[in-house]
C-alpha cells in the first residue's frame, strides 16, 4: 500500500517556486475551484490532483498556482465552493504562510440568486447575500429573501 | 420607525407591530383626520392589485394627503424601458413617502436602498406583503382581544399563499398552535415550519377540513388554483374539499372568526357571509386603518 500511494505524495509535495498551493479541497470541488477563479484562462503554469488520499477528509484535491497570489474577494470564492480547503503561500520554495479558509458573514457581487424571479437577475443590481451556514454555504438573498444553496450556486 | 421603510414583516419587533395596531385602533374610531396635509405619496404599481391600490390611495385621502402615481406598468414610462431605480429616483423628487407594488422580489428592498424617501412594501412577487400581514393581525387581535394563545387554522393552498407565509412566521412571536388544513400536495414549505419549529410552538397537518372548525379560534381561508398543479385530475379531486359552507358552522366556537385575503372566488359560500363568523369584508376594511397608522408612523406624524 505504501509502495502505491509513493507517486501521489510526491505529487502532492512536488515543490513550486512562487505562488500559492490550495489544498485540502473537497475532491468533487476541484474544478469548480479552478472554473471561479478562472484559472482555466490562467497564462502560468497549473498543477493539480484530485481523488488524493487525505488522513482528514477522505478524498481530496489539491491546485498549486505559480506566480500567483489570491485576492480576499477571490479568497471568499474559493471559501464558498470549497470551506475546508488551506492556502499555502510560496516564496522561495519556502512556506511563507499557512492559513485556512473563512466564509465571510456577507456575500456580495460574485454569486448568482438562484431565484429567477429575484430583482438582481433582473436589473442592474449587485447581487447581496447574508451567510446563513458556513459549513454547507447556505446563503440568503438580501432583495428576495430566497435562499441558494451550495449545489446550485453560480456565480457572475 | 419614522422614516424607515416596511419591507418584509421581519424587519419589525414584535413592539413595533403592537404601535401600528394601537395607531390603527385610533384611525378605527377616527379615520377623518387631516395629518397629510401638504404631504404627497405615490402610488407606483407596475403590475395592477385594484385592492391593495384603492385602501392606500383611501387611506391617503381621508388623512388630506395626496396621490401621484400609476395602476399599472403599461401606461407608464417603465414600458420604454426606464429601469426600477431611475423611476424611484424620480418619483422621489415628487413624493414623501413611495408606496411600491412590483413582480419581482426583491423589488422593494432594492427601492429603498436606492431611494431618497420611505418605502412601503404592497407587494414584491411571491415574496412579501406586510401591510396584508399586519391588517390580519389586527383582525385577529381586534376579534380574539389577544395574540397569543389561539388555535389558528390555515385553509387551502399552504404551499404558494404569501399571505399565509407571512402570517404563520409573524404569529410564531405568539404562543399559538398551527392546524394546517391543505390538499398533500400543497402543505406548508418547510423552510415555514421551520420557524414554528424554532419557536417550540405545535403544529398539527390535515386534509380534512372539518376536523378543525370546532377547535378553531381563527380560520384563515385561502384559494386553492388550478394552475398549482401538474395534473388537473389531482385539481379534480380536491377542488370541493376546501370549501367553507353554512353547514359546516354548525357547531364552532362561540368566539371563531373567519378570514380571507380577497377576492375570493367560491371557497367560502355566499351563504356564509351573514353568519357572525364571517369577518373577511370587515378584515379588509381594517387594511384602511392599518395603512393609515403605517403612514402617519413611517412619516412621524
Ligand atoms: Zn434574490
Amino acid at each position: 500500500m505504501e509502495q502505491d500511494k509513493k507517486p501521489v505524495k510526491e505529487f502532492v509535495v512536488s515543490a513550486i517556486e512562487n505562488g500559492t498551493v490550495i489544498d485540502h479541497i473537497p475532491a468533487q470541488s476541484v474544478f469548480q475551484v479552478i472554473h471561479i477563479l478562472n484559472l482555466d484562462k490562467y497564462g502560468n503554469q497549473i498543477l493539480f490532483g484530485t481523488n488524493l488520499d487525505s488522513n482528514k477528509y477522505g478524498k481530496k484535491g489539491i491546485i498549486k498556482v505559480t506566480n500567483k497570489y489570491f485576492k480576499p474577494v477571490e479568497i471568499n470564492k474559493i471559501a464558498l465552493v470549497a470551506p475546508t480547503a488551506t492556502l499555502i503561500i510560496i516564496k522561495d520554495f519556502r512556506v511563507i504562510e499557512k492559513k485556512k479558509v473563512e466564509i465571510p458573514d456577507t456575500i456580495e457581487t460574485f454569486v448568482q440568486c438562484v431565484n429567477p424571479n429575484c430583482i438582481t437577475n433582473h436589473e442592474d443590481v449587485p447581487t447581496k447575500f447574508k451567510v446563513l451556514d458556513k459549513v454547507d454555504s447556505r446563503l440568503k438573498c438580501t432583495y428576495c429573501e430566497k435562499i441558494t444553496e451550495k449545489k446550485n450556486m453560480t456565480f457572475r | 420607525m419614522k422614516n424607515r421603510s416596511l419591507i418584509s414583516i421581519d424587519d419589525f419587533t414584535k413592539e413595533e407591530y403592537f404601535s401600528v395596531l394601537d395607531a390603527a385602533e385610533q384611525f378605527e374610531r377616527k379615520p377623518v383626520q387631516n395629518i397629510l396635509d401638504g404631504k404627497v405619496v405615490a402610488t407606483l404599481f407596475f403590475e395592477p392589485s385594484t385592492r391593495t391600490r384603492l385602501s392606500f390611495e383611501s387611506a391617503v385621502n381621508y388623512l388630506g394627503g395626496k396621490v401621484i402615481g400609476f395602476s399599472d406598468a403599461s401606461s407608464s414610462s417603465v414600458k420604454k424601458g426606464e429601469s426600477l431605480k431611475d423611476t424611484i429616483l424620480t418619483v422621489c423628487n415628487y413624493s414623501d413617502l413611495i408606496v411600491l407594488r412590483h413582480p419581482r422580489e426583491g423589488s422593494a428592498r432594492y427601492a429603498s436602498e436606492v431611494g431618497t424617501v420611505p418605502i412601503v412594501n404592497a407587494g414584491d412577487g411571491a415574496n412579501q406583503h406586510p401591510t396584508q400581514c399586519l391588517l390580519d393581525l389586527y383582525s385577529i387581535r381586534k376579534t380574539q382581544g389577544k395574540l397569543d394563545n389561539l388555535d389558528i387554522a390555515f385553509v387551502g393552498d399552504l404551499k404558494y399563499g404569501r399571505t399565509v407565509h407571512s402570517l404563520v412566521i409573524a404569529m410564531t412571536n405568539f404562543n399559538c398552535r398551527f392546524h394546517l388544513v391543505s390538499p398533500p400536495e400543497l402543505k406548508l414549505p418547510s423552510s415555514v415550519k421551520m420557524h414554528i419549529k424554532e419557536k417550540n410552538l405545535e403544529y398539527y397537518q390535515y386534509t380534512d377540513l372539518s376536523e378543525v372548525i370546532p377547535m378553531a379560534d381563527i380560520i384563515y381561508m385561502t384559494r386553492i388554483q388550478k394552475e398549482r398543479f401538474s395534473d388537473p385530475i389531482d385539481y379534480e379531486k380536491v377542488k370541493n374539499a376546501y370549501i367553507l359552507n353554512r353547514s359546516l358552522l354548525g357547531n364552532t366556537k362561540p368566539n371563531m372568526k373567519i378570514l380571507h385575503p380577497l377576492p375570493r372566488v367560491n371557497e367560502i359560500n355566499e351563504d356564509v357571509d351573514d353568519l357572525p363568523q364571517a369577518y373577511y369584508f370587515q378584515q379588509a376594511l381594517n387594511g384602511l386603518y392599518v395603512r393609515q397608522a403605517i403612514l402617519k408612523i413611517i412619516l412621524g406624524l
